[in-house]
């Protein structure tokens, strides 16, 4: 294993324990966020502050150019500006995500707890994503 | 109903920050789940062994959590196998199509203010909204 693997192995690790923490693995508690009409439990609120203030510190570190590792490679982020398919893909994923209370990281993090569930819902995804490669022809095969 | 927890979710939400800047200051990558899961299934050469071994992190993740004595037992899927099957495939394409879930949008986008990618969460926060409301209160009759 390169350096690589194991700093997003490492990564990986405390991303799936945050995510364990705050409860974004119990698909209750997200459903219970996103139903603002009934018993609405604005606590995920308080996951995306404590996520965009960590790392929009990382961010200012990055652009502000100092190398961390020298071995980081280049960063590249897609941008194609706020086109047809961002707002469509963006409106698909959230009925997705309130149909079950799973977005990716969770539903893959949940597979720790050897649901049928989880696996169920992991399967389908990888599929989901598989046929948008097929349909965009972008599919390694 | 489910319990007001401000506190675990500050901290948890802190950790999935300090995960995503590790690998943003160390690896240079945005750490987006359905970008490091879309990208598996179609490798290119010289990056095959980080997306699998952050996705293996997840899941240990969640193990740590359970071995410090953190309560996993409580975890409900309420969703039935159509919805399971429909929500997952509509979740892998649509990430896919709109270039992002939570983590990527949600997390790293905004926190870089991208136009793009607050547009997107306030777009699937909305879909996932109504999405809820139709089923429970709607469908479900208040649920």
């Amino acid at each position: 294993m390169n350096r690589h693997t194991w700093i997003a192995l490492g990564s990986g690790v405390i991303f799936g324990l945050g995510l364990a923490i705050s409860q974004m693995i119990d698909p209750e508690k997200v459903l219970a966020f996103l139903d603002v009409a009934g018993q609405w439990d604005p606590s995920l609120v308080f996951v995306m502050i404590g996520a965009l203030l960590v790392m929009g510190i990382a961010w200012r570190l990055q652009t502000r150019g100092v190398q961390v590792d020298a071995h980081a490679r280049k960063l590249s982020i897609p941008g194609h500006g706020i086109d047809r398919s961002l707002v469509i893909g963006a409106l698909v994923f959230g009925v997705g995500w309130g149909l079950v209370g799973y977005c990716p990281g969770p539903a893959i993090a949940s597979l720790a707890l050897f649901s049928l569930e989880a696996f169920v819902f992991v399967a389908a995804m990888l599929a989901g994503m598989q046929l948008f490669h097929y349909w965009r022809g972008t599919g390694a095969g | 109903m489910t319990e007001f927890t401000p506190w675990s979710a500050l901290l948890g939400g802190g950790l999935i920050g300090l995960a995503s800047g590790i690998l943003l200051l160390l690896s240079g990558r945005v750490a987006g789940v359905s970008g490091i899961a879309g990208g598996m299934l179609r490798p290119e050469p010289g990056t095959v062994g980080w997306r699998p071994a952050f996705l293996l992190g997840l899941v240990i993740g969640v193990w740590v959590f359970g071995a410090l004595g953190g309560n996993l037992d409580s975890i409900r899927v309420a969703a039935g196998w159509p919805a399971l099957v429909i929500g997952g495939l509509l979740v892998g394409f649509g990430t896919q199509l709109g270039g992002g879930c939570t983590s990527g949008h949600g997390v790293s986008g905004i926190s870089r203010f991208s136009a793009r990618s607050i547009a997107a969460t306030v777009l699937f926060m909305t879909s996932a909204g109504v999405t809820v409301y139709v089923a429970r209160h709607v469908l479900g009759g208040g649920a």
